[in-house]
């Protein structure tokens, strides 16, 4: 994916290289020679973070959001770029125990950090609890926006236990609960075009009942 | 995004510093709206100061008996913190009803406070814009403006402030801290901070360049029944049409701020005292003076009935 030559270009292997770097989305068509000179001047940050348990050192313009780190420079294309503006949740991580949009943030503000994505969840032949419950309810149709779903499902439901509060909550001091009220509520960011959305819930509340 | 040269901040004093020498210099904390707004060029810092590492991160008692909130502590830790959800349950209803859990984990408390507004004109750089754009023009003005405000707006900018924290935070009559490059510290109340735009919608608050927030202070709990009622397109995820932050007493008294009308949360004490006669006298004294569009006149009296329903369940 790093070395794109011009005879490849094919879809992946343009959407890939456009979106390696900010440069080359900002660049017009047929300005592809200035480009060195122009990525020479930008001096590359050192970064060191853990990736699902894997310690992994990057030297990155500053630009490179988490997102892309983990897609272009890391390879872990599972997490997806939606929106890239933190409105679809498609891009959902979880780092040092939260979620947050991997797309709205930047990869060297996560000196020291633990990231977890959706392919240090499970694996094809261990699958996490929620994800062989997205599959048991039919969680997904086009699959795009499932690993994000997954991220943000896992860490609703430690929050849940952990007692953060959520909109839908009457009372505020007391523990929230696993309904199928909250965990609409508390996925509000993550968007499923093909409108999978009960069938998200029900996962999440098989996953939550077999916990509890 | 335009390139930017990047620094982790270990000083609060010598990053008040950073942004201060250089014009074109921002602090980064969350991120989550700065950064939105860089990938579409709307915000061009050419240096970032990342002031995660300061320490700002802790609530803590205050010796006149309320709390100091740090300006690093995220959306979601104040919201879920055990005080503010007894003492000050108006800010961790407004934190709730607003963003989403992941922009919640990342956004801090002062950038909460900052962030600008979701005018689309404001994000469309091929309209003009007076806050983007100074002396351009506005776009909204004679656009489309069923969101935007309906008072303390301007012949200039007619956006409004898009939070939910603020308003909370306007009723409990919190105060900003910070600190500049020379180490001097000032206390903004937060009725002073927001500026209405005038002619100058540039300029979001009061804050100088280079002005570093480090906390905010709420005074010692008001006691009461406290309400944040927002009203929006969608159940969830959206930002307010209107808003209303409101802390009641079993005696009717109270005070009230509004979200989702103007250039800043909106509270008028001489309304606040009109609170037991009711949610219309309350409103008409609140936005006496108000010039709403014909998109956005709705917003009057969706107020009125937003605040009807927090009255009606505070006797409840």
């Amino acid at each position: 994916m790093s070395g794109i030559s011009p005879t490849d270009l094919s879809r992946r292997g343009l959407l890939a290289g456009s979106a390696a770097t900010a440069v080359a989305v900002a660049a017009p068509v047929g300005t592809a020679t200035a480009q060195p000179a122009k990525a020479a001047a930008i001096e590359l940050l050192p970064v060191r973070f853990t990736v699902n348990g894997k310690e992994r050192a990057l030297s990155l313009d500053p630009r490179t959001t988490l997102l892309d780190a983990l897609r272009e420079h890391l390879q872990l294309t599972g997490t997806k770029k939606g929106c890239d503006h933190g409105q679809c949740g498609a891009c959902t991580v979880i780092v040092d125990g939260v979620r947050i949009n991997a797309c709205l943030t930047l990869a060297v503000m996560h000196e020291g950090d633990a990231i977890t994505t959706i392919e240090g969840l499970g694996t094809p032949d261990k699958l996490h609890p929620m994800q062989a419950a997205f599959v048991k309810h039919d969680g997904f149709q086009c699959g795009y926006c499932t690993p994000g779903q997954i991220c943000s499902a896992v860490a609703v439901l430690d929050e849940i236990e952990r007692g953060i509060p959520s909109h839908v909550q009457d009372d505020l001091t007391a523990r929230p609960q696993a309904t199928n009220a909250e965990m609409r509520e508390r996925m509000s960011g993550n968007i499923c075009r093909c409108g999978a959305y009960s069938n998200i819930a029900e996962a999440m509340a098989d996953v939550a009942g077999a916990k509890a | 995004m335009r390139a930017f040269t990047y620094e982790r901040a270990k000083d609060a004093v010598a990053a008040a510093r950073a942004v201060a020498t250089n014009p074109s210099a921002k602090f980064i904390a969350g991120g989550t709206n700065l950064l939105d707004l860089m990938k579409i060029e709307v915000e061009v810092p050419t240096h970032l100061v990342d002031v995660q590492d300061l320490g700002f991160d802790k609530i803590e008692a205050t010796p006149e008996g309320g709390l100091r909130i740090g300006a690093l502590v995220t959306n979601t830790n104040l919201a879920a913190d055990a005080l503010i959800r007894r003492d000050y349950g108006v800010l961790t209803r407004a934190i709730v009803a607003g963003a989403s859990g992941q922009l919640r984990n990342k956004a801090s408390t002062a950038g909460n406070l900052l962030q600008r507004t979701r005018c689309p004109y404001f994000y469309d750089t091929n309209m003009v814009c007076n806050k983007r754009k100074p002396g351009s023009g506005c776009a909204a003005i004679g656009g489309y403006s069923r969101q935007w405000g309906v008072i303390g707006i301007s012949e200039s900018c007619i956006a409004t402030f898009p939070g939910d924290m603020a308003v909370a935070m306007r009723v409990l009559d919190a105060v900003i801290e910070t600190i500049d490059g020379e180490g001097q510290s000032r206390s903004i109340p937060i009725a002073d901070f927001h500026r209405l735009w005038g002619d100058t919608p540039e300029r979001d608050t009061v804050l100088r360049q280079g002005e570093l927030i480090t906390a905010v202070t709420l005074p010692k709990p008001l006691g009461g029944r406290h309400f944040y009622e927002k009203v929006r397109d969608r159940a969830s995820y959206a930002y307010a049409l209107v808003s209303v932050a409101a802390v009641i007493q079993s005696d009717g008294t109270g005070r009230v701020a509004f979200g989702g009308l103007a250039p800043k949360p909106w509270r008028v004490e001489e309304a606040d005292a009109l609170l037991p006669r009711g949610a219309a006298a309350v409103t008409e004294r609140a936005f006496q003076g108000a010039t709403p569009t014909k998109d956005n006149a709705f917003k009057l009296p969706l107020a009125t009935r937003a605040l009807a329903a927090v009255l009606a369940e505070a006797k409840a």
